[in-house]
């Protein structure tokens, strides 16, 4: 079977672009791995239309987006958060799949809760490639791209699957505690800041994009002049700026930093924090490393089971 | 006096090894040092180092294995390495300083009292060494800019500054390769791309590289840019 179907974007809101599981090893050449601010949407997407577990899908963020099917017809997936999804006359939630055919409009917008989804398509969708990823780099437009509204889209190899339901994996939802190792730089902030920090209350603020998002709460200016030299980040860094404003640093983080990292969130926390929204509290939690081995295995094996039984669902039918 | 190495946790997936607190090319020559045995120690998990001035952060699978085993393999790595580095690579990067492409060359000249002209041979005459690549993808951190013409960061970033800009600021230089904001000064313009695009070879310096600059005419900046 060798499909074809095009699509045209009527509306995309910002920072809408096209993420596979991302290009990562050349952080040290100056590039984020970037990928989905939430894999788990993308792997669970994909499997629940037969695709790789890091094919190239469409991110969504809370501007939502429109598109329209022009020609042939194709399997789609919606999931991450809790995003509305109205699709040739039916309006319903994500977590599910079901096929868009010529002439039929698809449109996704914020729901009761969440920050990003992904749109899937069951089949290989054509676009650009930089160090042989898809996903899109915001800052630089590397990738896939930046979507936007008159663009169209071109899946080739289209397969139309049987609709179905996606089971929701609870711990896809955000929690209120966020688990950091603290630092490598806590150093740079006195112990009241350090206690402060870990106090909280934290809230998200509006001023977030795949690069990080900045949170408001105690403020916790490092001590001394930060003459310090700029130091890897990692996606997850939790930086504070010289006013002592906190920044959880995201998919598009970039390479290195002369701030100070008070902190950093456990990968295995990241997907479902991203899903917060603007005015959601948070704490930090900190757990040794060894424990953050831990629970980063616990929460593998976990995301294993969940996507494999996807994938099983998906042979059987 | 703290006893270097020190190892930091970062998360579950990295260990940031730290050789110092400063810039300085004995401390960097260190991080490179380790560099280079990782990469060819192939340590089990290990997942990518990613080199800065003083420290390297090595990123791992949690699942494969540990902070702990990390750390071990690095000290490993760290009695055995070798002393004397490899021969450096050189790379030739070339920057046309003419007016409209150096809109800083005035005012830096000003503030360092020298002619336009002095500046260009003094930022010519520099040996550069490739340090880190940071802010941004392929922007690399080139350490060797003459005490001459050191002068701090600009007070305030400018916008839409086009890449291929060459720019300096205290004891670094570096080339652009996006359209992004700075506060660097901008002292020519190079056609020379960091980021190749040629799959094989993605970024022309690694770090530990070395680049002289050759200066070139308007006429050939517009053929080769």
């Amino acid at each position: 079977m060798n499909g074809r179907a095009e699509l045209a974007l009527r509306f995309a809101g910002p920072h809408v672009s096209v993420q596979d599981a991302g290009r990562p090893g050349f952080l040290r050449y100056g590039v984020p791995a970037s990928g989905p601010m939430d894999r788990l949407a993308l792997a669970a997407a994909n499997l629940a239309l037969g695709n790789p577990a890091g094919a190239a899908g469409i991110e969504v963020s809370p501007g939502g987006l429109v598109l329209e099917c022009l020609s042939g017809a194709v399997g789609f997936a919606v999931a991450g958060g809790g995003f509305i999804v109205d699709h040739a006359g039916h309006r319903g939630g994500g977590w599910r799949t079901a096929t868009l055919r010529s002439g039929q409009g698809l449109a996704i917008r914020s729901g009761p809760w969440g920050s990003w989804c992904i749109l899937a398509l069951a089949g290989r969708m054509e676009v650009a490639h930089w160090l042989g990823s898809a996903a899109t780099h915001a800052a630089s437009g590397f990738g896939g791209g930046l979507l936007k509204a008159g663009m169209r889209l071109v899946v080739d190899e289209t397969r139309c699957p049987a609709p179905r339901a996606i089971p929701f994996p609870v711990f896809a939802r955000p929690r209120g505690a966020l688990r950091v190792t603290l630092g490598p730089q806590e150093r740079f902030f006195e112990p009241e800041a350090v206690a402060a920090f870990l106090a909280g209350p934290w809230r998200m603020t509006d001023a977030r994009d795949r690069m990080g998002v900045r949170l408001a709460g105690p403020p916790i200016p490092p001590r001394g002049a930060l003459d310090t030299p700029s130091e890897p980040v990692a996606r997850g860094s939790v930086q504070v700026a010289g006013d002592g404003v906190a920044t959880v640093l995201l998919a598009d983080h970039q390479p290195t930093g002369g701030y100070p990292k008070i902190a950093t969130v456990l990968d295995c926390d990241l997907d479902a924090f991203v899903q917060s929204r603007p005015g959601d509290l948070l704490r930090f939690r900190p757990v040794s490393a060894t424990e953050a081995v831990d629970l980063a295995r616990i929460h593998a094996a976990t995301q294993y089971r969940y996507l494999e039984a996807l994938r099983r669902a998906r042979q059987s039918t | 006096m703290p006893v270097w190495p020190i190892f930091r946790p970062v998360a579950e997936h990295g260990l940031l090894v730290e050789f110092g607190a400063m810039i300085d090319r004995a401390i960097h020559a260190r991080v490179l040092r380790l560099d280079r045995a990782l990469a060819a120690a192939a340590v089990p998990g290990v997942l990518e180092a990613v080199p800065a001035y003083a420290a390297i952060l090595i990123r791992f699978d949690p699942r494969l294995t540990d902070h702990a085993a990390i750390e071990q393999a690095a000290r490993g790595l760290l009695d055995v390495a070798p002393e004397a580095p490899a021969a450096p690579v050189w790379h030739e990067v070339t920057v046309c300083y003419d007016a409209g492409l150096s809109p800083d060359l005035a005012a830096v000249a000003q503030a360092t009292g020298l002619s336009p002209e002095q500046v260009i041979a003094a930022h010519l005459a520099g040996e550069y060494e490739v340090f880190m690549y940071g802010f941004a993808p392929g922007y690399a951190y080139l350490a060797g800019v003459p005490e001459a013409i050191r002068l701090p960061r600009k007070p305030s970033a400018q916008r839409d500054i086009p890449a291929g800009s060459v720019l300096i600021a205290g004891p670094q230089c570096l080339v652009s390769t996006l359209t992004m904001p700075t506060g660097w000064w901008i002292v020519g313009r190079s056609p020379t791309r960091i980021l190749t695009g040629d799959p094989a070879r993605p970024f022309l310096f690694d770090p530990g590289d070395r680049v002289r600059f050759r200066r070139i005419s308007r006429a050939v900046y517009e053929a080769q840019a």
